[in-house]
């Protein structure tokens, strides 16, 4: 989070330009098949998008995978040692976000299902500890993994598409899953087919729910994706005013300052708004409507 | 930014950790704030009814002491009447005791005056016989008048 270590943007290193500083550091580090027939590492963003889709972002997933079992390490510490008694320290913590947690999903979910609290859980935790990645200053990671031989770094999971859109999906399919549950197919399908309009409009019907059904995934993915990667373009602009004079300079540190202290809220309201909206929509699936 | 396998990933990674979430550290960190909030509530409800038992006993308390000040109270109007009622009897026994002796003191002296008088009479009955013999010595025959003798002695 200093603001002290972006002398490395611009001029010093291999990237020459703005524009390549730029696009060096929104290109995910990429594991898939090479033209040549073998696997292996995308050296230029080229080769990345030549791939395809049987590829694999090494930095999103690793990064994910890591802040992931490390909250679920964190937290099953607490689970293993959970007792009545007095609470201390790190339990105290874990509490205070489980009671949060679960007061969010008393007051929006009304159905009865055990999954949607530990989901919105591992949503709000997990969304938090990837967008807190971007807290870290945008060149220390990418510099580091240079030192290792690695051409790119994304350390911030949710700027990259693939992350937020998997959870969504992810989620999508747990709403089909219980709205069918729930519903039976038919009433599933009913719902879909015969609302707002009743029989007579059953195309216009079709369309709108239709739309509406897949604007929640969508909408989910694209808004923390969005609001990430923009914050975390942010960062990148404001690293790269580090390399242009001293006065530019000292305006950048303030700014990479007033930036980051804003950012600690966007990245905390991110993934509440993720969390919430996941419970509401497990709540629709649940409710039957008339 | 290329979408690819990267999604499948992702999504598969995230069904593990909420399936993990799910299964092993939610539910006994509910249960034991579930428990927690259960002892607590005991907690309160014994201090509850600790402080209304306390409550109870003093009134307890306050209602013994004030029934033992009332039986003290009674034994000592008891005791003091009854020390009333013994000086009372003693004093009755002694004024009884008195009169008795006064009135004995007083019968003794009747019967003294009594006696006195009585042995005065005699002897004035045995001057007078004396007398009336020295006047009558030649006349009167002792023995032919000792029934008028004895009526003049009676009358004396």
């Amino acid at each position: 989070m200093s603001a002290e270590t972006h002398e490395s943007s611009g001029e010093s290193h291999e990237v020459h330009s703005s524009s390549d500083y730029i696009k060096h550091h929104l290109q995910n580090l990429t594991y898939g098949k090479k033209p040549d027939g073998h696997w292996g590492l995308a050296h230029t963003s080229q080769e990345a998008k030549d791939m395809g889709f049987w590829a694999f972002h090494v930095d999103s997933l690793g990064v994910s995978l890591l802040l992931g079992v490390l909250f679920l390490w964190a937290f099953r510490s607490v689970a293993k040692r959970a007792n009545a008694g007095v609470p201390t320290g790190w339990q105290n913590f874990v509490e205070w976000i489980i009671e949060f947690i679960d007061t969010s999903v008393r007051g929006s979910f009304s159905g009865k299902n055990p999954l949607v609290a530990p989901l919105a859980m591992t949503v709000f935790i997990w969304i938090f500890l990837m967008n807190f990645m971007d807290l870290l200053a945008v060149d220390h990671i990418p510099e580091l993994a240079k030192a290792f031989g690695l051409p790119f770094f994304k350390v911030v999971p949710t700027t990259d598409p693939n992350t937020t859109f998997g959870m969504a999906i992810a989620i999508f399919f747990l709403i089909i899953f219980y709205s069918v549950k729930m519903k039976g197919l038919g009433g599933f399908i009913g719902e879909l087919a015969f609302q707002p309009f009743g029989k007579p409009g059953i195309l216009v019907n079709l369309l709108l729910e239709g739309v509406n059904l897949i604007a929640k995934p969508i909408s989910l993915a694209l808004r923390l994706f969005g609001n990430m990667y923009a914050g975390e373009m942010i960062f990148i602009l404001i690293a790269i005013m580090f390399g242009a004079g001293v006065g530019f300079g000292l305006l950048a540190g303030v700014l990479q300052w007033a930036w980051a202290v804003f950012h600690i809220l966007i990245i905390t309201l991110q993934a509440f708004i993720f969390m919430t909206l996941t419970i509401v929509y497990m709540d629709m699936a649940h409710q039957e409507h008339h | 930014m290329n979408i690819n396998a990267t999604l499948i990933g992702q999504s598969i990674t995230f069904f593990l950790f909420v399936w993990f979430c799910m299964k092993f550290v939610w539910p006994p960190i509910m249960s034991a704030l579930a428990e927690r909030k259960k002892q607590i509530a005991d907690g309160l409800a014994a201090g509850e009814r600790g402080k209304h038992e306390l409550e109870l006993a003093s009134r307890n308390a306050a209602d013994s002491m004030r029934e033992a000040k009332g039986q003290a109270a009674e034994v000592i109007a008891q005791a003091e009447k009854r020390a009333a009622q013994i000086v009372d009897e003693a004093k009755g026994t002694a004024k009884a005791e008195g009169d008795r002796m006064i009135a004995g003191a007083k019968a003794e002296i009747d019967q003294e005056a009594t006696r006195a008088r009585e042995t005065l009479r005699e002897q004035v009955a045995a001057l007078a016989v004396a007398g009336a013999e020295k006047i009558l010595r030649r006349e009167i025959d002792a023995k032919a008048h000792a029934d008028l003798l004895e009526a003049i002695k009676k009358e004396l």
